[in-house]
């Protein structure tokens, strides 16, 4: 399927909805959003990019694989819950720096946590969506 | 809305296990994922529905004076969906390799190895 | 008190999953990591079950959230026990694995799921809340639909889409369960559980949420109605894939059973009654399934079906005895079991096949195989005195004093069939001539001897430990009377986790 009217479109989608979709990981500690939501939204930028311009495009764009993706989140996860333990606290507690940051806020591990989260999202979802993809051109 | 949740929860479970005992591979993925959903909302349901009152203790108040919306069944759910997410996406592509190793949906054609059962 | 300590086995799994996704295509740099990550493993649990059998229990509150509104971690002997067993099983098939698992699947990430497979199986063992719980168990199943399918062939194939389909309904009937428990209750932390459902007048409704569990965990433990999904996939995946199944999966059923049947409901007459009914068809229905299958592997899964029913009918009389009975059996039984799916595949490797009739003539080429095999089938049947027959006497000397006579009958009868069905498959496969076949494929004579070795090591390793459980029995008694004891007055384990 090629249409102009989706590529065109898509040019613009693709980096609001990656803005939104860090938005969302960002507004997510206090209101609804938060990494998992926010992973979602940037793989469906990704996916929509993949429908205008082909799977190959998209995995260009990309440069790695999306699998490679999801060590990255889950080690960054992990780190952010073993962090407190160094501190003599219990697993995931929450550790928060004592000035907030500007535009951002209060920066706390749980954002870690949830930046982890929102890139293993990516890597699964665009694995398990390529993947189904792939095999129906073969 | 108690009362139509529950005809919502029987009717997904019965159609959920209806689906189950079909021949078809599809549609017993299909009755699996029915089933799920009716889990959740069986779980949304057994939290107690409050509607618009979010579980924020009033800056003047140290414990709940009235009625609040549950948030763990909330969270339960949400894990729950994460979690048959993964599971759907892996049985949808288990489907589709045993179907292009059989080329049939029928689940009777599965026994092929089943020599002494 | 909170100890990071108990976290510490999950995250030695955990990380060396990592590790080895980002090692993906280097395989044989995954094989050392796996092997780390297993004895990591293996030195924090011991570690863990030291400090847990010095100070009774130790618990851990996820995040700092107070008991019943957090997530609890809770290492009492019962899980420091079981999170031992899983990793000495776990590095036993970790060698073996190195060895006899294709390179297409180690391609495709075997180390990698095996490992989050034993992160779950390690975080379903020492959590105190009933959702993680399920959570867990989620993990293990995921984990465990993809080391089966990995690569797999047809065969493969036919036998996943039955355990998917049975495994996905457990689960939801699991949380069926754990929604009605918490519309009754409002909690989910199984300390807090247990002091709530004491107080629930409605003992009809407990009694039929009690029962929900039991269908949602007897369907993964494969107890008698739903236990045919295992027998039809278990054959299947490669030989230390399938110890993995054969011995700790079905044993993290029975192990949440107990777990729930004690803290959380205390069986009543009704439960009992359904409980000692499904042991006694789940012996029956195993030990006669196993009777005239010709394949070995499908005979052991037959046999597991079996010796599950030993467990059930423990937890069913429910006392003292019988409880330190299972608690000993299970012990025994993940030991055995995994050692004799990787001797299945030991034999795989040399004669090509599993099948009775295609084999013969073991123990004149390889006497000393053949005795170290004879060290696990008799283990597992239960010649005094190796491992098998101590929690046999336990059975026995419950059900008789419990006056459920049929359920001895079961128990014996169940014995007698493992004998012959282990006696059979002794003269078959290790005594009778080897058939003439037209091809001579001897697999493991090619290997060289330090992949030989590799093969043999694990087998040998989880042999003499079975052959400890048996000759030191009076210590494995120890552990298991001490793990009854909690069980029966769980004061310990609530006052512990809610400290009170």
């Amino acid at each position: 399927m090629q249409s102009t009217i989706l590529k065109t479109a898509t040019n613009y989608l693709l980096p609001l909805l990656l803005l939104f979709s860090v938005f969302i990981l960002l507004r997510g500690h206090y209101e609804s959003g938060g990494g998992f939501v926010g992973g979602l939204v940037a793989s469906i930028a990704f996916v929509l990019h993949s429908f205008a311009y082909g799977l190959e495009r998209t995995q260009k764009l990309l440069k790695y694989p999306p699998k490679s993706f999801i060590p990255v989140g889950l080690l960054l996860s992990f780190m952010s819950g073993v962090l407190p333990m160094f501190g003599g606290k219990a697993y995931m507690t929450g550790v928060w720096s004592s000035e907030p940051l500007p535009v951002i806020g209060l920066v706390g591990s749980a954002l870690f946590f949830d930046i982890g989260v929102f890139i293993v999202v990516i890597g699964v979802t665009l694995t398990i969506l390529f993947t189904i993809s792939e095999s129906i051109d073969q | 809305m108690e009362y139509l949740l529950i005809f919502l929860i029987g009717l997904l479970y019965s159609s959920g296990i209806y689906l189950m005992l079909r021949k078809s591979m599809v549609k017993l993925l299909l009755g699996l994922i029915l089933l799920g959903n009716g889990a959740n909302i069986l779980i949304f349901l057994m939290g107690d529905i409050a509607k618009g009152q979010p579980p924020i203790i009033p800056r003047d108040a140290s414990i709940f004076t009235q009625m609040y919306a549950d948030p763990v069944p909330q969270s339960l759910i949400l894990t729950a969906i994460v979690i048959s997410f993964g599971l759907q996406s892996f049985a949808i592509i288990l489907l589709k390799r045993v179907y292009q190793m059989t080329k049939s949906d029928n689940l009777d054609t599965l026994n092929t190895h089943e020599i002494d059962i | 008190m909170t100890d990071n300590l108990l976290i510490l086995p999950i995250f030695a799994h955990l990380l060396t999953a990592i590790l080895l996704i980002f090692a993906w295509s280097h395989i044989n740099l995954q094989r050392v990591i796996s092997l780390f990550g297993h004895f990591m493993a293996l030195v924090l649990s011991l570690h863990l079950f030291s400090k847990t059998w010095k100070a009774g229990i130790l618990t851990m509150q996820a995040g700092g959230w107070k008991a019943p509104f957090g997530i609890t971690f809770v290492s009492d002997t019962f899980s420091a026990t079981f999170v031992v067993l899983t990793a000495i099983a776990g590095l036993a098939v970790g060698i073996f694995s190195t060895v006899s698992v294709t390179k297409a699947r180690m391609q495709f990430g075997y180390f990698a799921i095996s490992h989050f497979l034993m992160m779950g199986l390690n975080g379903a063992f020492l959590t105190g809340d009933i959702f993680n719980l399920y959570v867990w168990f989620e993990i293990v199943i995921i984990s465990s639909f993809v080391l089966m399918t990995l690569a797999g062939k047809k065969p493969q194939m036919e036998g996943a889409i039955k355990y998917v389909a049975m495994n996905m309904l457990a689960s939801t009937v699991f949380l069926t369960a754990i929604a009605i428990l918490y519309g009754l209750t409002g909690t989910l932390n199984m300390a807090d559980l247990s002091l709530k459902v004491a107080q629930i007048e409605k003992k009809e409704l407990v009694s039929v949420t009690s029962l929900l569990f039991f269908v949602g965990f007897g369907i993964k433990s494969a107890v008698f109605p739903l236990y045919f999904w295992l027998p039809s996939s278990y054959h299947t995946p490669p030989s230390a894939i399938a110890a993995t199944f054969g011995g700790l999966l079905t044993k993290m059923g029975v192990y949440a059973m107990m777990r729930t049947f004690t803290l959380v409901f205390v069986p009543d007459a009704f439960t009992q009654h359904v409980l000692i009914a499904c042991a006694i068809l789940t012996l029956f229905t195993g030990a006669m399934g196993a009777l005239n299958k010709t394949s070995i592997r499908r005979m052991f899964s037959y046999l597991i079906i079996c010796h599950i029913g030993f467990m059930i009918g423990g937890l069913g009389l429910h006392t003292h005895v019988a409880l330190a009975a299972v608690v000993f059996y299970l012990i025994h039984d993940i030991i055995v079991k995994t050692n004799l799916f990787l001797a299945t595949g030991i034999i795989h490797k040399i004669r090509g096949s599993t099948d009775i009739r295609r084999l013969g003539g073991l123990y004149e080429e390889y006497p000393k195989l053949s005795l170290l095999m004879a060290i696990i089938f008799f283990s597992m049947v239960g010649i005094p005195p190796l491992s098998g027959f101590w929690p046999k006497i336990g059975l026995f000397q419950s059900s008789l004093d419990q006056r459920s006579y049929i359920l001895l009958a079961a128990f014996i009868l169940a014995s007698f069939f493992t004998l012959y069905i282990i006696a059979k498959m002794w003269s078959e496969v290790f005594w009778k001539d080897l058939p003439k076949r037209p091809e001579e494929t001897n697999e493991f004579t090619e290997l060289p001897f330090f992949k030989q070795t590799l093969l043999i090591v694990p087998v040998v390793g989880l042999a003499l430990v079975s052959l400890y459980i048996g000759l030191g029995a009076e210590n494995i008694m120890i552990i298991s009377n001490r793990i009854a004891t909690n069980m029966i007055d769980t004061g310990y384990y609530l006052d512990a986790v809610l400290n009170k």
